[in-house]
């Protein structure tokens, strides 16, 4: 895994189309729709996050506001430095591909993610690689997540824009494909299309 | 197939409706026009076709309902070619390529292309592959629209059917008519008869811009012979005529009074007294009945041969009318028909140019006279020909304007032309009918046509019956409605593979009379003298 990429955090738990990982920090989380990568053995895999929370470590127990008194948002936490324990980040990732050799595939890999794996941004570099093609599409667009779809998809591809030369041309290739697999649903693909727009 | 030239691919179709092909996303309908060639990429074979219908598709009928906004230019990019569509219709014609082809040219389709295969701009060497290059039988008529390769004809195979040019006015028939008459005259196919109506053929014609431009006899000097029957106006033309034609009232039959019953406003009895006094009279029939107006025993003559007064007032005022044609007399020493058989014969093409006498009385009635002693001179020597004796004659190709007045339903069954038009070749002798209203010729005439040329037509009626009887007739009917108003046309039939929008080539520049007269028997510094006229 190359030096300079971020590590957000480890996997905490793994199946065929997606994982959940904790950030090591709290409230440090990828952006909704980028792009991040992991290892299964000797495959690095590619995700999607979908999904960030941040929440109490035990289940059941619910955080409470304690900053009545408090002057400021870090005095609150300096005051009650248990919290940051009792509290956790946390962000899921819909697999979308995994790289074969030096080719990039963009479907599903044959086995998940390794549990505790690192997690970790993926560089530019490897992001323009990516969208090179967009079959990925195909499977965000027909995911059914907490997050809607489209909003997804949409985040995802402006995320993939904007390390582009042309992000304008990247937007249109991707419409374009989009208009393919949505061609019996303009109302959709108009929605998406408002959402990625330069 | 290049890649600029692809336009899309094959998604549906059918022998009979025509292939859909989609057009790729960066194609534009607005770049694709009917009438234009394509080339299909099939497996196993290459088809030929031509663009008949485009039309717009959306993949979700949605969008026709909320388009994109008209400043969004991001999402008109991306539906172009996606959601929104163009779709072209095709209508393949011909097989090139494959194993059956390679020994015989190309071939009439039986089959369509199959799912996804490329469909892209014809190129020129396709169109040469199909029509052929120019030669000793193939003449230039014009370019398949928006291409530059040469549609070419071959002229013998053309000539041994009769054939139509039609257009509305202004539309270029006359143009198209003088090119093909030159390509007649260049590949040696055959000799030409023009009944010249309105003096265009012969020594000059004008264009629409006033400009004279040239005609046969001033690019092939020896090998046409203008005979006119207007002295005067050919005399104030300065046109080298070579005949001044006269007709002796003698040289009519009742025959010809018959066909002229329309534009002479002749009862049928009219008709019949005639018939009835050419009987009594013999061949000075027509001197002694406007005799019998004036003589003492008119009266009972008439009555003798049972004909009402009023049928013979209304015959009198016909042949009246005839006579006052300055080309009329009584008795002609040397008859204009032999002249013309003769020079006809020797292979001298000859244009009879009508001068001021453009009323149609005069044409039909000069035109049928000539044509049908002409018509019997071939039908003796081929006749003979096939009997063993001779060489049978070279086909001889007679050009009628107007051609409505002599082959409407009413009496195409009477006159020569109907005739000529319906036994065909076998006497070596066609027609090229040129007319603005085909719906006005016999549906029967028209059938026999081996080859029709058609400018832009606007009615319907004209639309159909030049159309009727070809398959892919309302594929044909939107390439021909698209047609530009002017100097663009279709041809199908007979002499050529498959249906070809075409512009037809430039008449009337020194250019193309340098080039149309390439052939001819003048030596060439003589048409660059004529070019250099041009410039003074
Ligand atoms: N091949 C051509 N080359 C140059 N000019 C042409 C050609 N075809 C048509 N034109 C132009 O179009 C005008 C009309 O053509 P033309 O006289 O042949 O029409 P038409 O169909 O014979 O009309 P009408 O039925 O009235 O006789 C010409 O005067 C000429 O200016
Ligand atoms: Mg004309």
């Amino acid at each position: 895994m190359t030096k300079q990429s971020v590590r957000l955090g480890e996997i905490i738990e793994a199946s065929t189309t997606g994982f959940s990982a904790q950030s090591y920090e709290l409230n440090e989380l990828p952006a909704l729709g980028s792009l991040v990568m992991t290892s299964e053995g000797e495959r690095k895999l590619y995700a999607v996050v979908y999904h960030a929370a941040t929440e109490g470590i035990e289940p059941g127990r619910r955080p409470i506001a304690r900053g009545r008194d408090e002057p400021s948002e870090q005095a609150l936490f300096d005051n009650n430095p248990q919290l940051a324990r009792l509290l956790r980040s946390r962000f899921s990732a819909l697999v979308v591909g995994y790289r074969d050799g030096s080719a990039i595939r963009q479907h599903l890999p044959p086995k998940p993610a390794h549990i505790h794996a690192f997690v970790h941004a993926c560089p530019q570099e490897e992001v323009k690689e990516f969208g090179q093609s967009f079959n990925f599409l195909n499977t965000l667009i027909g995911a059914e997540l907490e997050t809607p779809a489209d909003e997804l998809t949409a985040s995802t591809l402006r995320l993939i824009a904007e390390v582009q030369d042309d992000p304008r041309a990247l937007l249109v290739a991707a419409g374009k494909e989009l208009a393919m697999l949505l061609g019996r649903d303009y109302t959709r693909l108009k929605a998406i299309l408002e959402r990625i727009k330069p | 197939m290049n890649n600029d030239s692809r336009l899309g691919m094959v998604v549906a179709g059918s022998l009979s409706g025509g292939v859909a092909v989609r057009l790729d996303g960066d194609a534009s309908v607005e770049d694709v026009v009917v009438g234009r060639y394509v080339s299909i990429e099939g497996k196993k074979r290459r088809f030929l076709g031509m663009i008949t219908d485009v039309k717009l598709d959306t993949s979700d009928q949605q969008l026709t309902i909320s388009p994109p906004d008209p400043s969004d230019t991001f999402s008109a990019e991306v539906l172009s070619g996606t959601g929104a569509y163009g779709v072209l219709t095709v209508t393949p014609y011909l097989v090139i390529g494959g194993d059956q082809t390679i020994t015989e040219g190309p071939q009439p389709v039986k089959t369509i292309p199959s799912h996804f295969a490329p469909v892209g701009l014809a190129s020129d060497t396709d169109i040469e592959q199909v029509f052929g290059k120019e030669d000793a039988q193939r003449f230039y008529v014009g370019n398949p629209l928006d291409m530059e390769s040469k549609l070419c004809l071959n002229l013998p195979e053309l000539a041994r059917r009769s054939n139509g040019i039609f257009g509305k006015s202004g539309t270029g028939k006359t143009f198209l008519t003088r090119t093909l008459l030159v390509g007649m005259l260049q590949k040696g196919a055959c000799v030409n008869l023009v009944f010249d109506m309105h003096s265009e053929y012969g020594w000059e014609g004008t264009s629409e811009k006033g400009r004279k431009v040239k005609a046969l006899k001033q690019l092939f000097p020896s090998k046409v012979a203008i005979f006119a029957l207007d002295e005067d106006n050919a005399r104030r033309r300065q046109v080298a005529a070579d005949v001044f034609v006269k007709i002796g009232y003698d040289e009519m039959e009742p025959k010809d009074i018959a066909l002229l019953k329309q534009t002479l406003n002749l009862t049928d009895l009219a008709v019949e007294a005639s018939f009835t006094l050419r009987k009594r009279f013999g061949k000075d029939w027509i001197v002694k009945t406007l005799e019998l107006e004036t003589a003492e025993n008119g009266e009972q003559e008439l009555k003798s041969l049972n004909i009402h007064e009023s049928s013979f007032q209304s015959l009198l005022r016909g042949l009246t009318a005839i006579k006052r044609l300055g080309f009329m007399q009584p008795h002609v020493e040397r008859r204009a028909i032999d002249q013309l058989l003769g020079y006809l014969e020797r292979g001298t093409h000859v244009v009879l140019e009508f001068g001021r006498y453009t009323e149609i009385t005069a044409y039909i009635l000069v035109s049928n006279m000539l044509t049908r002693r002409i018509y019997e001179r071939y039908r003796e020597n081929t006749e003979t020909a096939l009997a063993g004796d001779r060489t049978p004659p070279t086909p001889l190709v007679i050009t009628i304007e107007e051609a409505h007045k002599f082959l409407n339903p009413e009496v195409a069954p009477q006159t020569i032309f109907g005739d000529i038009a319906r036994e065909m070749r076998k006497f070596n002798c066609t027609l090229l009918v040129i007319d603005q209203r085909p719906s006005g010729i016999d549906p029967e005439v028209m059938s026999q046509l081996g080859t029709k040329i058609t400018c832009l037509l606007d009615n319907d009626r004209d639309v159909d019956a030049v159309l009727s009887g070809i398959s892919g007739k309302s594929e044909l009917k939107g390439v021909l409605a698209k047609l530009a108003a002017k100097q663009q046309a279709l041809i199908f039939g007979h002499a050529v593979p498959m249906p070809v929008a075409f512009t037809p080539r430039e008449y009337g520049s020194a250019q193309s009379y340098k080039e149309l007269a390439a052939e001819s028997e003048r030596p060439p510094q003589d048409i660059d003298k004529d070019i250099d006229n041009l410039w003074k």
